[in-house]
């Protein structure tokens, strides 16, 4: 038993560290300019829940949840701009940056003449996307909590799903960029996340789309990151949240796998 | 042990064969060369040596492991330097080395350590803390070469090592080069400069369209398939195809290029001497020892860089 085992786990263990020497040589390009990066990225989301949430909110008034509580517009906007800033940190990092590196930069190929594995390098810039868009979440649970839109247990729970969420993401990132053949495609990435981003019951209930579209909705992976934020911010969660939670590891685990084997197909050659 | 075993090694890429079926062998400490015009197969060769390329088909050893199913176990034994630099442009010069280090796993500590032992190999320790764009080609190509060099590898890959570099980098590349053979490591490189290969390999293969044509010494090889002196002509014409029937019997062998005529023959300056008694007058002559260009002129009929 401990010899079929034991192999597998030093393996596992060794993918494992050196997806983290990918880690960090991300960590050894940040410069000393990064931190306004990180603001832009940060203030993106708040900026949405101030104009959106606040602004419009006022003129919306309250809303009624599906179970019947009444809750201002703005805590119900706010988890659902944590989703989609997960949803572009991840987006941003795997796909642009991914692809960029893959193909224009060669990096790839420079690390694959090591020990590393495809898969490795995958998850390592999964990872390190994941770091970052970690950041921004916790910042902006924070703000959520000194306005009084959720309670810090409920934060502490949102920042676990802003977490699966970017990882969900994150993995369908890089697959998809694996199938891209040159910048002009990322246009076509850019369009469905705004599209994503503005009908995936962010700014009104998806109840209030006719039938049709709205089972369209409810498919997408956006409307299952909101739903499982805003169920977890607003304190309605139930058994209905882990089909999300099943939704988004499932994007997570195909994403990757996709993303592997095709870098191993483009870069293995 | 044989570092490396191949045995009708073959890679296809979709629609033609790029490797087509080489035998090759290289033992421990040996300067190994890949000689061939572009398109004959080096890289192809390098990239299933270094284990990022998997054989379409015959077999392969590398350090008596299979590179298709431990790849990772042999890269870290491998140092690589690729045709094109791949370096990381947003690091300095420094972290190229420390960063590239971690992959294989080495303790940052080490890693540092070997760094400025490498960067002083090089000769880059003043540039250590530049990045790389600004770098010079010969330049960028040292730091690719002490990154391969980082794990202390047991065999050095150098894909076209000083291809694109002007020959004062070229030289120095070289010189750096020729320590590390004297250090005892196997050097394993592909090159389309005769010069490079005759004064880099102990041993070397002859490749063209995928296949090996010859295999031996530079020496050798050059005593097998050539003469000891070639006398170069040129005519004063548009084309030179005229005058070679006039050299007629001057020699072992007469090669018409588009610029120039070639005279194989051993004592060049006997074959001058007769080609004036002829009455022929060519604007330029030049009698120089045999190379490995001209090996592969004689077994191909083309020249290696066009």
């Amino acid at each position: 038993m401990v010899t079929l085992v034991l192999p597998r786990l030093i393996s596992y263990e060794g993918a494992a560290r050196r997806s983290g020497y990918v880690v960090e040589r991300n960590a050894a390009t940040l410069s000393r300019s990064y931190w306004l990066v990180m603001i832009s990225g940060f203030l993106e989301p708040v900026l949405y829940l101030f104009s959106i949430g606040l602004g419009v909110g006022s003129l919306v008034g309250d809303l009624t949840l599906p179970d019947g509580r009444v809750i201002e517009y703005a805590a119900f906007v706010a988890p659902a701009m944590l989703a989609s800033s997960s949803m572009t940190g991840a987006l941003s990092e795997t796909t642009f940056n991914f692809f960029g590196k893959m193909k224009f930069r060669k990096l790839y190929d420079g690390m694959l003449a090591t020990p590393v594995r495809p898969i490795e390098i995958a998850l390592g810039e999964l990872a390190w996307a994941m770091a970052r868009g970690n950041i921004y979440a916790a910042a902006f649970l924070v703000i959520m909590v000194a306005m009084d839109l959720t309670t810090p247990a409920r934060a502490v729970l949102a920042f676990f799903a802003a977490i699966l969420v970017g990882f969900a993401f994150g993995g369908l990132g890089m697959a998809l960029s694996t199938y891209m053949k040159s910048w002009q495609d990322f246009d076509i990435v850019v369009s469905v996340q705004f599209t994503l981003f503005l009908f995936s019951g962010t700014f009104v209930p998806a109840t209030s789309y006719p039938a049709a579209l709205r089972w369209l909705v409810e498919a997408t992976p956006l409307y299952r990151a909101v739903d499982l934020i805003r169920a977890l911010t607003t304190g309605s969660a139930g058994w209905f949240q882990l089909l999300d939670i099943a939704y988004l590891l499932a994007a997570l685990a195909l994403g990757l796998t996709i993303a592997g084997r095709r870098m191993g197909k483009l870069l293995l050659k | 042990m044989t570092l490396i075993h191949a045995r009708g090694l073959v890679k296809r890429f979709e629609g033609f064969t790029a490797v087509d079926g080489i035998d090759v062998d290289v033992q421990p400490g040996e300067a190994f060369g890949f000689l061939g015009p572009n398109g004959a197969g080096k890289s192809s060769t390098m990239r299933m040596i270094g284990c990022v390329s998997p054989p379409t088909g015959g077999e392969l050893r590398i350090l008596g492991m299979d590179p298709v199913r431990e790849g990772p176990k042999i890269r870290a034994r491998l140092g690589v330097c690729p045709q094109l630099d791949n370096l990381d442009l947003e690091l300095t010069v420094r972290e190229n080395l420390t960063t590239y280090a971690r992959f294989f796993g080495i303790p940052r500590k080490v890693a540092r350590a070997r760094a400025d032992e490498l960067l002083d190999f090089v000769q880059l320790t003043e540039r250590a803390d530049s990045k790389v764009e600004p770098l010079s080609g010969g330049m960028k190509r040292r730091l690719t070469i002490a990154r391969a060099l980082v794990n202390e590898p047991e065999i050095v890959l150098l894909d076209e090592p000083t291809t694109g570099l002007d020959p004062q980098a070229r030289h120095l590349v070289w010189e750096r080069l020729f320590r590390l053979k004297q250090q005892g490591v196997t050097l394993v490189l592909t090159t389309h400069y005769m010069d490079e290969a005759e004064q880099l390999c102990d041993r070397l293969v002859v490749m063209d369209a995928g296949k090996i044509v010859a295999e031996g010494s530079p020496r050798a090889l050059i005593d097998r398939y050539s003469t000891r002196e070639v006398v170069e002509l040129r005519f004063a014409a548009e084309s030179q195809e005229p005058f070679a029937s006039k050299l007629d019997g001057i020699g072992e062998r007469v090669e018409v290029l588009p610029d120039r005529i070639l005279l194989y023959v051993e004592h060049g300056d006997e074959a001058v001497a007769e080609v004036q008694g002829r009455a022929l007058s060519p604007a330029g002559v030049l009698v120089r020892r045999s190379s490995l260009e001209d090996v592969f002129l004689t077994l191909t009929g083309r020249t290696l860089v066009d």
